[in-house]
């Protein structure tokens, strides 16, 4: 059977869509929901309740509905989305949820993207407030943003079929659109919701903009787009929703609010069912039930909760044959599933009396809550409007307006009124001047008193009686909050979780909050409501991550010379953004066996390694040095150019944070470079210190790192292989000493050559614009294949390194290590007066001798290589814990140098324990080390000069 | 339609018939704790139950629970770094395992593990570096590798192709969420049992000292005498310190956590990643929770900004692309406390009778029953107990700082 | 997201901007001449009010100049921003 009437509503009924749901293949039409096309099929059973397990059908017709859930199964698995926010389109697969959906276990194929617009007004709602605003602004010539949540324009007025100025409603809302539309400097935007409000004029709205195509949405088109609003004046006409009344077995699929029975009928031209009773506390629902019996519904009575009925109201029931039983109350219900029938008695609970009325359609009404979800986002003050029954703007804010019902408002010229003000009033706070006020249309509704009756729950069975029907929690649940001591409405909500599930309140906080005073005896006025926090509505992660996924999730950074690391089999590493080569492993290598053989090349021959990715700095200025002074332990003033020098730096709490090479280029220049991981953070270090401690400074730093590539050429033929591509240099131990640079060609390129080294090899660091990179990288391996240069990575570096005791910044230290600890008090300085961290040095802390040093630590068995990040412990044998902890191991390798494995570590009084056997668990069991000197390799420095 | 045999969200628990009363102050207590939420109601509840001091007050500016406690993402763990840390941590989660039914009241406290994901090589060595010392200190700890992850929490993407590959983690199985809520209740309810007052509604704008002493609370609903005097409050300890004429390294920041619709369970344990900041569990009735970054500035607005958010999504579809169309719900911030080096401050004060406990940043609530009855202890005998023996103001001049910021495990 | 009015380069999103802490805590003259407890004080100890807050920004990713700004902990509203040397406006809180 169907539901759907012969004509009316926007839906086009030439075109049939196919749905499958729960299984049933059914259709609808281009313009239904799927809510509109499940009632016209004669489905009121969607899904069931998360704890009770009862049928729970369709209650609202819009994003305030409270229960049809459901899960969109094709094109794409989608978890719960309200039936009555799906647009039908054909091909949809989906069905009911028992209050869980269910995520794809497949990647999303769909794009997600945020787009930002800034504007002078912002309206939100298009209904007659919203669009009057809109218009006002945007003849004043502002800058005029409109969005709405439905697909089409016109809000309240798409629910009935009134008229305006003697044409339907349509009409008038077209008109206002088409005026808008073709205004410049005004954009509209549908299946936009704004959901979030922050400061600023800063809006938050999700645009649904392929969902309602289906399998039909175009690729590569954002299914979703955010738009970052950011707006000078906000006029929020986010309109009202209807309420219901609390009832014992109100819950029941079938039973629906009165209003949006109305949209139903009008907008999808589907009748909720085919006998409704009517249950109101006001006159709107009147109009729902003329309309539905006009329709053809059996109505067979208005029950109203008024002692009177108004009295043209009723006579024009009368005249339709509908009975209207005022002082009445609708005070149970009957249905296996749904509604099969309404028990109806009088208010005042004359005892005994109750009429049983049979009906498959309850429609309900216990008036109007304004929706000011923004509002209290933006942190406006609501009151409580008693007449109403109902939380309104209590205050009015700076930069927002409110129009429309969202005030409470329920008069429809009225409400045109106060858009057009707002409008207009934003506008001039926004710097224009209105023009061409636009005339205030007659409506011809019959319906929309403001004189109701505030009945949040009829008396009766409160284990029944559901306040929040997706949370099943009824009044029984509110009495048993207060009963328990409760007192705050926040508890309340907690311990009933009303107004926690997928609608966020949107039904049942007002009545809760409503139930809660009278229980408690208290005055709504005086009573907080639980705050509105975003979103509005639910939005979904995907398009909140929006297009910074995947390689757009964070920038991947890559040296000049990438490609030929790519081509050569590198490994990578992450090191902060950068993608580092780790090693180059060869057919058959692992890392160890890679690293072993780069490590030999090296120390035997020669090898190199692309450091660009260290951070450089280019420090220039009259006070140059005095600064770098300041910030390294060490001294950089005295510094001769043409010389290198090593440095520490340290935090204000005397804690390395990191280290480099200082060259001095010049009287007032020198080039600095950093960690890779922490080129940025030191930038800004020095940037924050000489803006605002030391502004005096003749100082200024810029960032250099990707105007070089950096090449370290190292091992005893280095040298040569330098001579071979760099001709005009003299690279003799004499005329070109260690810690020096100079500035000459590489491979036909300018260069600058620093001799300077991480491994105790001879070294040079070869440095050329990032332009020139790949090719000097590339003639320095054509330069050393007679020597069987090998390239290698982080990997062979840090082994390199800690077979000399170099340690590296954040793996020989984590923000609790002195250069002290790391036994390099020689980089310290002793006649400075000051420097950053200096003080912190003479702390009692840092004058413990039993402190956590940097020491070598040599496995007894020379085989077993220590787990990196193990501890140490004293003894051989473990006690029961908690263990005496000495220290962890921070970096091991097997050395091909030392042909064993060796290991790096921090250890309490580990300067003072050289010689001893300390213990390091491994699993089950006690591996047995001897504490060294950090320095295990060429500990004179003899393979320094080559 | 598809109805399960029992609905998904039958099994969960009720709340007691009654929870406490809502008495007007007294002129005086032995005993006045200022902050209602889960630290100040532990507070009060061992003070109680093992020192037998029951003329306690604790003084709440809002509603009982209702700032942190009501906003964490409630994630348990004990698996620190630091020697001092685990001692309180640990003694906190010993305590969480039999707290059902130390306070009778169902807390809906799950073990079901957290994972704290390694994306670099230096995230690996200082994971094994922690695991290795949680063992030695007693903590349950393993190192798992990717496999592990994913065995462990199948919809983890351990793939090598993703921005910030995850190269393994740390778990601990004992580790797991709780209730925050009934977690808090439990305690008013068990602490108002015994005597204590709960007094919502009640700010305290002044401490009253005399002779170096602490006398007196003044507050919007009058002055109460106390003989000692307990902040537990949080965001909002610098400004009662201050009450006092102390002052804290403290720096409050909102943090900001979210929560979707409900989820068929999908994710069986507790994640977080430092490195992209995602904190993730899926709490009983289905909803995934997670907690966002920090925002950067000092703030009491309990709100935060929104681009926190978007940040905090895009990193949680890196490691979990399955979570693409699920929906946040709700979104919320708290104001946490921030000390420089991420431990708490707790113990004694330079006034006689005056109380700290505070700086625990994010990680207030899984020590809540250890630092209950740390500071019950120290309260009571006017003396640190060994476990927040560490955690003293001093520790700033000394230099003996807890430095979790350091260590791998930070936050949360 | 709010917008910082950037003394130099006008209103810019947040999101472009560093955060500094308590402004107008010097750095001291001489370190050497402090207690422990009073260099404690410098290096760890700030006010951290529910009000208005004298702090330091700095534009980032835009002018990457330091200034400073008072601002509101309650409400976040920037109450007034100055750049780095100049004395601090008076404020209504």
């Amino acid at each position: 059977m169907t539901f759907r009437t012969p004509t009316g509503g926007t839906i086009d009924r030439n075109t049939l869509l196919h749905f499958t749901f729960n299984g049933r293949k059914l259709t609808g039409h281009p313009g239904d929901t799927l809510a509109s096309a499940l009632l016209a099929n004669g489905v009121h059973e969607v899904g069931s309740s998360v704890k009770l397990g009862r049928p729970r059908g369709i209650v609202a017709a819009g994003s305030e509905d409270p229960t049809s859930l459901v899960q969109v199964e094709e094109p794409f698995p989608e978890p719960m989305l309200l039936a009555t926010t799906v647009e039908l389109f054909d091909g949809l697969v989906a069905r009911g949820l028992a209050g869980q959906g269910r995520l794809a276990p497949e990647p999303d194929p769909a794009r997600y993207d945020a787009k930002h617009e800034h504007c002078d007004v912002l309206v939100v709602g298009a209904g007659p407030a919203g669009l009057a605003a809109a218009l006002t602004a945007a003849r004043s010539g502002a800058r005029v943003v409109l969005v709405d949540e439905q697909n089409q324009a016109g809000g309240a007025l798409l629910g009935v079929d009134e008229y305006l100025d003697d044409r339907p409603s349509a009409a008038w809302v077209a008109d206002v659109l088409a005026e808008l539309r073709s205004t410049a400097g005004v954009l509209v935007l549908e299946r936009t919701t704004a959901f979030g409000m922050y400061q600023d004029g800063f809006v938050l709205a999700l645009q649904k903009r392929t969902d309602h195509l289906g399998f039909a949405a175009p690729a590569g088109v954002a299914r979703q787009r955010v738009w970052r609003i950011r707006t000078r004046q906000i006029v929020l006409a986010t309109g009202a929703h209807e309420r219901p009344v609390v009832f014992a077995g109100n819950d029941r699929p079938g039973i629906m609010l009165a209003s949006s029975a109305r949209t139903f009928l009008h907008r999808y031209g589907v009748l909720p069912g085919s006998r409704a009773v009517v249950f109101t506390t006001n006159d709107s629902a009147y109009c729902a039930a003329i309309d539905l019996a006009e329709s053809g519904v059996d109505v067979p009575m208005i029950v109203d909760a008024r002692p009177e009925a108004p009295a043209r109201l009723a006579t024009e029931c009368a005249a339709r044959g509908i009975e209207v039983r005022a002082g009445h109350v609708v005070i149970g219900t009957e249905g296996a599933g749904r509604v099969t029938d309404a028990h109806v008695a009088p208010l005042d609970g004359v005892a005994g009396h109750c009429d049983t009325v049979v009906c498959d359609t309850v429609l309900v009404s216990g008036g109007w809550n304004p929706v000011v979800n923004l509002f209290s986002q933006a942190r406006g003050k609501l009151r409580y409007d008693a007449e109403l029954g109902a939380f309104v703007p209590g205050e009015e804010l700076e930069t927002v307006r409110v129009a429309g019902s969202a005030t409470g408002e329920l008069d429809l010229t009225a409400c045109v009124r106060q858009g057009r003000n707002a409008g207009a009033s934003a506008a001039i706070s926004a710097g224009f001047t209105p023009r061409g006020q636009m005339p205030l249309p007659v409506s011809d509704s019959r319906c929309t008193s403001r004189s109701g009756l505030v009945l949040w729950r009829v008396p009766g069975d409160d284990d029944a009686s559901f306040v929040d029907l997706q949370r099943d929690a009824t009044v029984a649940d509110v009495l048993r909050a207060t009963g328990a001591g409760l007192r705050s409405l926040e508890h309340i909500k907690r311990y009933t979780t009303i107004g926690t599930a997928h609608d966020q309140g949107k039904t049942s906080g007002m009545i809760a909050a409503g139930i809660v005073a009278e229980a408690l005896g208290v005055e709504l006025a005086d009573q907080r409501p639980t705050t509105f926090r975003p979103p509005y509505t639910a939005v979904s992660f995907a398009a909140l991550a929006g297009r910074d996924r995947g390689e757009l999730h964070d920038p991947v950074r890559v040296t000049a010379i990438h490609p030929w690391h790519v081509a050569h089999g590198a490994l990578f590493e992450d090191v902060g953004q950068w993608k580092r080569p780790w090693y180059y492993p060869q057919a058959g290598e692992d890392l160890h066996t890679a690293v072993l053989r780069e490590c030999k090349a090296t120390r035997e021959s020669v090898g190199m390694m692309d450091g660009s990715t260290l951070g450089k700095i280019d420090v220039q200025g009259r006070d140059a040095g005095k600064f770098l002074d300041m910030l390294y332990t060490n001294m950089m003033s005295t510094l001769k150019v043409g010389r290198i020098r090593y440095g520490v730096m340290c935090g204000v709490d005397g804690m390395v944070i990191d280290d480099g090479t200082v060259i001095r280029v010049g009287e007032e220049r020198y080039l600095v470079t950093t960690t890779t991981g922490n080129a940025a953070k030191i930038l800004d270090w020095m940037e924050e210190w000489l803006q605002t401690e030391w502004p005096h400074l003749d100082v200024h730093c810029t960032s250099v790192t990707e105007h070089w590539a950096t090449i370290p050429l190292v091992g005893p033929k280095s040298r040569d292989v330098l001579a071979a591509v760099a001709p005009d240099l003299d690279v003799s131990n004499e005329a070109f000493e260690f810690m020096t640079w100079h500035d000459t060609h590489v491979a036909g390129v300018p260069a600058r050559v620093c001799r300077i080294s991480f491994s105790g090899e001879l070294a040079y660091e070869i440095n050329v614009t990032a332009w020139h990179g790949l090719a000097v990288w590339e003639a320095l391996m054509a330069a050393g294949e007679q020597y069987g240069i090998t390239p290698y990575g982080t990997e062979t570096m840090h082994v390199l390194r800690a077979e000399k005791g170099y340690p590296i910044i954040g793996q020989e230290t984590d923000a609790t290590v002195t250069p002290q600890d790391l036994g390099m008090s020689w980089a310290v300085s002793k006649k400075k007066p000051d420097f950053i961290g200096k003080r912190s040095f003479a702390r009692a802390e840092n004058n413990r001798t039993d402190r956590k040093q940097l020491v070598g630590l040599l496995p007894v068995d020379p085989s077993v290589l220590l787990p990196e990040g193990s501890q140490i412990v004293e003894t051989d044998r473990l006690p029961e814990p908690p263990v005496r902890m000495l220290g962890h191991v921070t970096s091991s390798y097997p050395s091909a140098a030392l042909g064993r494995t060796f290991a790096l570590a921090l250890v309490r009084s580990g300067h003072e324990r050289i010689g001893e056997t300390l213990y390091v668990p491994v699993e089950d069991s006690l591996v047995p080390v001897t504490v060294t000197e950090s320095v295990l390799y060429d500990k004179e420095g003899a393979r320094r000069d080559g | 339609m598809t109805s399960p045999a029992q609905p998904p969200g039958a099994h969960l628990p009720e709340h007691p018939d009654f929870l406490w009363e809502n008495p007007e102050p007294k002129a005086s207590y032995d005993v006045v704790i200022v902050g209602g939420g889960g630290h100040g109601l532990a507070t009060a509840y061992y003070l109680a139950k093992v020192h037998g001091i029951t003329n306690v007050a604790v003084l709440e500016k809002g509603w009982l629970a209702g700032g942190n406690m009501a906003r964490n993402t409630t994630i348990i763990r004990s698996n620190y770094l630091w020697d001092e840390s685990s001692g309180i941590y640990e003694h906190s989660l010993k305590l969480w395992e039999g707290l059902e039914e130390d306070l009778g009241y169902p807390i809906l406290f799950d073990q079901r593990g957290v994972l704290n994901l390694a994306h670099s090589l230096q995230d690996v060595r200082d994971s094994v570096r922690r695991v290795n010392a949680n063992r030695l200190n007693g903590i349950d700890a393993e190192w798992v590798d990717p496999a592990g992850v994913k065995e462990i929490c199948p919809i983890v993407n351990v793939s090598p192709d993703v921005r910030y590959p995850v190269l393994g983690a740390t778990y601990q199985p004992r580790a797991g969420i709780a209730k925050h809520d009934y977690v808090a209740w439990g305690y008013a309810r068990a602490a108002h049992a015994m005597g204590v007052d709960l007094i919502q509604n009640c700010e305290v704008t002044g401490l009253e000292t005399a002779g170096g002493r602490i006398t007196a609370v003044q507050t919007s609903r009058g002055r109460i005498a106390a003989g000692k005097v307990a902040l537990c409050a949080a965001g909002h300890s610098s400004v009662l310190a201050k009450m006092a004429g102390i002052r804290l390294p403290l720096a409050s920041h909102p943090l900001q956590a979210l929560v979707s619709e409900l989820l068929e369970p999908v994710h069986p344990t507790v994640v977080m990643s430092n490195a992209v900041h995602v904190y993730v569990s899926q709490a009983h009735k289905g909803e995934l929770v997670m907690g966002a970054g920090i925002d950067s500035y000092n703030g009491y607005g309990q709100r935060g900004s929104f681009h926190i958010i978007e940040q905090q999504m895009s990193a949680a579809l890196e490691l979990f692309p399955v979570f693409a169309r699920a929906h946040l719900l709700r979104t919320w911030a708290g104001i946490v406390d921030v000390s420089p080096d991420a431990s708490p401050i707790v113990g004694l004060t330079p006034v006689g009778g005056l109380y700290l406990n505070c700086g625990w940043g994010t990680g207030g609530f899984k020590a809540t029953p250890g630092v209950g009855d740390c500071f019950a202890h120290t309260i009571a005998h006017d003396k640190p107990h060994p476990f927040n023996e560490p955690f003293t103001l001093e520790r700033f001049t000394t230099g003996a700082l807890v430095d979790e910021h350091g260590a791998a495990a930070v936050a949360h | 997201m709010q917008l910082i009015p950037c003394p130099w380069c006008g209103p810019r999103e947040e999101a472009e901007f560093h955060y500094g802490g308590q402004a107008h805590v010097a750095y001291p003259e001489d370190p050497s001449a402090l207690t422990d407890e009073e260099w404690a004080q410098y290096v760890f100890f700030r006010e951290n009010p529910s009000g208005p807050f004298a702090e330091r920004w700095s534009h980032s990713a835009g002018c990457r100049r330091w200034f400073n700004a008072v601002r509101d902990t309650r409400s976040h509203d920037l109450l007034a921003v100055y750049r780095a040397g100049e004395p601090m406006p008076e404020v209504l809180s």
